[in-house]
């Protein structure tokens, strides 16, 4: 550890922190553009000026590690003159179009110019122009006068990646970045380039022109794109309704967490919220197939759901959960299973494709919650059918009733025929989910599920990191959460009262599934918490 | 006439050849050197007062010091053969008229600092030079002067003969590096130094052509012959590069306690056409400018740093009175701004925006603030950058106007 002094506030950090790293512990904000913590220093943007000691010359801070009895200051007059000299470098060939800058609210060029900046504009000469709108690759679209060539998105795709397609080109103040011949950007964390990048140069194609970023609305909530449990910030627009063709969700930003994704999420998780606000969504309850379907009120399909639970034989039904859903749904369904007696019960259905994985941070298991239930116990009891050997029942006629959760079981590894047979054999096919799939309209009831930006709930990923996710936007149309949905056939089936909540779900898992005893939301906070089994 | 010690072979046909280097007493020096410990020759160069010729003036035998002792793997010595500051052009007469010497130069150099593979990088532009010294290495190598267990002594040398692609930021040396690694030729950030972590990750010492070449007759002479050439803190003699209006341009090398005045009256033969001296630059295009009477200076690294200026890479640049300063400020700083590497934001941002200053007023669209506007920006982007580019660009920029401010005047007034 070392000892040093920074604004006159002494702290203790470890040798080898640099200087930005040692004052945002002391809450004081050395600005800076180049300077990311996920990646290498580069030293470019010249903005993160300090003075040491009795040094004359103001150094930069990402580039000077700490050493025993430095004395930092990083408010003298010096540096202050220093930082309003280089914004007004970063700024006098930046075309200043915040007006139709997608990136103007969130922009650390407007952030820095208020706070650090504030001369008098001195540049009147034509500026440097550069290639604006530039694709670089599906995601990312390049403004390249509104670049100030801080050279994160090149490093990202050097250091994180490995990919290297972006570089600096030419030189001097017509310096630009570039994909390097025959290249694209198209690496499978492409778009994080866009949330490194200080300025407006990086825009995301799927945001951009969508809603301005201050009418949007931040929850926290953990990516359900696969088992790692990236964190992530829903960003969602409520205040404007008629803006971004009325979808609520905007878009999903990484949020940062030491031992998950730390700063960065892959593109197919940031963009795989579409379905949210997708006009397959499932609004109401219904009964009856094909022609004879009509929307019902859940007051009426909770009763209608709950006799047909109660008709068959325990081992005449079969129930397929999804490893989408979360752990409270899986407490009130295994309540539920335990009190009827089923034994067919199975959460794993094999995708067609196999899920691809890589070392960064995607993995095969296209699910966020495999392992949350296994540990409550969804898998096939003893005796009982695995989801597979379900479908062939169920065209034997061996099971007549099929509760499947939000699986698309045409998309699964399984022949087509084998399922539209099972599907067509079955005198009861429940479908409980949130959008419309290859099944549903097979159904006889379904229940429309909220979708995990709709509620509060928890997640188990690969490594047993209970987290937290937070409700952002309402449920979509009559649709309810999972647990709210398990609860009221439970209530129906004799199980007691409603649960008031997701965190009471989550309590009562606590107190009876051991693997998770001791926790609490609170307990779990923002990171989450590895469960110990 | 003072001796010629760099220069001594270059009126000889066959200067660039080994046989007449050898003739003239070339490789006597590696032969003592040789005999000597690598300790003893860093200690001796320390002693000669040799201080870098490249530009920085920085001394030889503390920059050899700088290197880790009982470093594991490799060292390497690097030449900076780069030669890009305008009005500069010594490093390619001697690659191309006493080639061997920068060879037995480096073979003794990389002896003294443990290195057993040098790099030079030449400007890519030299293309003769670069066809000179190559065919001089493949003779060296021929005779057993490069090579596995040179002359019998043990040790070994490659050398690796590199050519620059074009820019100026190259012969800053940790840009130099960079291009040398295969990178774009940025300047990396300092700490940590070449000589604690340069090309390929290895301990580099990176050192100027002239410098290198003074190295074996340092050997064959001593240090104390060589520090008594010159004057107090700087040893030895120069090359100069007198360019622009004296009558007879070219290179001279004279002992650095030599002034500018005799440099340009006596040996470059003082102004054509009995036209008066306006200004000099005296150490390539980042020096401050000196005016007609502050020529008495000596031409040593501290005479021309008590001048206010420096002698850089000893570039000298002789304007007279039919010169227009703010033209000449126009085209400094069209250099600066086409030469910015842009790899940091003061530099890149600012030498593009003087440049669009100068060059206005000049086309007589200056406005009053101009000249304070680019005296401020100078200033305030001075010291804030990665490397030594943006504070040599200030030199020019700040002088030209300070010293012809009413020039500039005349031309905004207009």
């Amino acid at each position: 550890m070392v000892r040093l002094t920074i604004d006159s506030k002494e702290i203790e950090v470890a040798e080898g922190t640099n200087i930005i790293e040692a004052a945002r512990r002391l809450g004081i904000e050395v600005p800076h553009y180049c300077y990311h913590p996920g990646l290498s220093v580069a030293g470019q943007c010249r903005l993160c000026m300090v003075e040491l000691g009795n040094n004359p010359r103001p150094q930069i801070g990402c580039n000077t590690q700490v050493a025993e009895g430095m004395v930092v200051r990083t408010d003298t007059p010096k540096v202050l003159e220093v930082r309003q000299s280089i914004m007004e470098f970063h700024l006098i060939n930046h075309p200043l179009d915040c007006p139709v800058c997608d990136q103007a609210g969130e922009c650390w060029l407007q952030i820095y110019y208020m706070k650090h900046g504030l001369y008098e504009p001195r540049m009147v000469d034509e500026k440097v122009h550069k290639p604006k709108a530039v694709p670089l690759g599906p995601h990312v679209m390049l403004d390249a006068e509104r670049c100030i060539l801080c050279s994160r998105c090149v490093r990202f795709c050097d250091e994180v990646t490995g990919t290297g397609e972006l570089g600096i080109f030419d030189r001097g103040d017509r310096s630009e970045i570039g994909l390097f011949p025959g290249r694209e950007l198209a690496n499978p964390y492409s778009a994080n380039v866009i949330d490194i990048c200080p300025v407006g140069a990086l825009t995301d194609r799927d945001f951009r022109f969508a809603v301005r970023v201050w009418y949007l609305d931040t929850a926290k909530s953990i990516c359900p794109g696969c088992s790692r449990g990236c964190n992530i910030d829903v960003h969602y627009n409520i205040r404007r309704p008629h803006h971004n063709q009325g979808r609520r969700v905007a878009r999903l930003k990484p949020r940062f967490n030491a031992e998950v994704n730390r700063w960065w999420i892959c593109d197919a998780g940031r963009y795989g919220y579409r379905f949210v606000d997708d006009p397959s969504r499932l609004g109401a309850p219904a009964r009856g197939r094909g022609d004879a379907a009509q929307e019902v009120g859940w007051e009426e399909i909770i009763p209608l759901v709950t006799a047909q639970l109660r008709r068959y034989r325990p081992d005449e039904i079969g129930v397929v959960a999804s490893p989408k859903m979360a752990n409270e749904d899986f407490f009130l369904l295994r309540r539920l299973v335990d009190h009827l007696g089923l034994i067919h019960v199975d959460f794993r259905v094999p995708p067609r494709t196999p899920g691809d994985e890589d070392r960064i941070l995607i993995k095969a298991d296209k699910n966020p919650n495999t392992r949350g239930a296994e540990l409550i116990g969804l898998g096939p009891r003893p005796g009982g059918l695995d989801a597979r050997g379900m479908l062939r029942a169920a065209r034997d006629r061996r099971i007549k009733c099929l509760w499947v959760f939000h699986h698309d079981l045409q998309a699964s590894a399984w022949p087509a025929a084998e399922v539209g047979d099972a599907l067509r054999a079955v005198e009861c096919f429940i479908y409980q989910g949130s959008n419309s799939n290859g099944v549903s309209a097979a159904a006889h009831y379904v229940l429309p599920s909220a979708a995990w930006v709709e509620r509060d709930g928890t997640f188990t990923n690969f490594e047993g990191r209970v987290q937290r996710f937070w409700k952002a936007v309402e449920p979509l149309g009559l649709s309810l959460t999972d647990w709210e949905i398990l609860g009221r056939l439970g209530a129906a089936l004799g199980l007691g009262p409603e649960p008031a909540s997701a965190e009471a779900c989550f309590k009562a898992l606590a107190a009876s599934a051991a693997p998770f005893a001791g926790l609490s939301y609170r307990e779990l906070r923002d990171t989450g918490k590895v469960l110990s089994a | 006439m003072a001796e010629k010690i760099l220069t001594r072979n270059f009126h000889l046909p066959g200067s660039h050849t080994l046989a007449l280097y050898r003739e003239t007493g070339g490789y006597a020096g590696l032969e003592k050197a040789f005999a000597m410990k690598p300790a003893e020759i860093t200690e001796e160069v320390k002693k000669s007062n040799l201080r870098g010729l490249g530009g920085a003036g920085f001394p030889t035998g503390v920059k050899w010091g700088f290197l880790p002792q009982g470093h594991p793997g490799p060292v390497y010595l690097v030449i900076n053969a780069d030669e890009g500051e305008p009005g500069t052009f010594k490093d390619r007469y001697l690659l191309e008229r006493d080639p061997h010497a920068l060879i037995e130069g480096m073979i003794i150099s990389a002896y003294a600092i443990g290195a057993h593979l040098a790099f030079v990088y030449i400007r890519g532009e030299y293309v003769q030079p670069w066809r000179i010294f190559g065919r001089a290495v493949a003779e060296a190598y021929e005779a057993g002067l490069l090579g596995k267990n040179i002359r019998g002594s043990g040790f070994d040398l490659d050398v690796i003969v590199h050519r620059g692609a074009g820019a100026y930021i190259c012969g800053e040396e940790t840009g130099l590096i960079s291009s040398l690694e295969g990178k774009k030729g940025w300047p990396k950030l300092k700490p940590p130094f070449p000589a604690i972590r340069g090309a390929f990750g290895a301990p580099t010492i990176v050192n100027n052509v002239e410098t290198i070449c003074h190295v074996p007759h340092i050997m064959n002479r001593g240090a104390a012959w060589f520090a008594g050439l010159g004057t107090k803190s700087q040893g030895g003699t120069r090359m100069y590069s007198v360019s622009g209006h004296v009558t007879r341009p070219g290179v001279y090398e004279l002992p650095v306690s030599a002034t500018l005045r005799s440099l340009i009256y006596e040996h470059a033969g003082g102004i054509p056409g009995g036209r008066r001296l306006k200004a000099v630059v005296p150490g390539g295009s980042s020096a401050v400018l000196l005016t007609a009477d502050e020529i008495d200076a000596t031409l040593d690294v501290d005479g021309l740093k008590n001048a206010g200026t420096m002698a850089g890479s000893a570039g000298v640049i002789v304007m007279d009175e039919t010169v227009s300063i703010p033209e000449a400020l126009m085209v400094v700083a069209r250099f600066y701004a086409h030469e910015s590497c842009g790899q940091c934001t003061p530099c890149r941002e600012s030498t593009g925006w003087i440049y669009k200053m100068a060059r206005r007023i000049v086309e007589g669209k200056g406005r009053k603030e101009d000249l304070d506007t680019i005296l401020d920006v100078a200033r305030r982007g001075a010291g804030t950058a990665i490397c030594a580019f943006f504070d040599g660009a200030v030199g020019p920029y700040i002088s030209y106007i300070e010293k012809f401010r009413h020039e500039f005047e005349a031309l905004i007034r207009k």
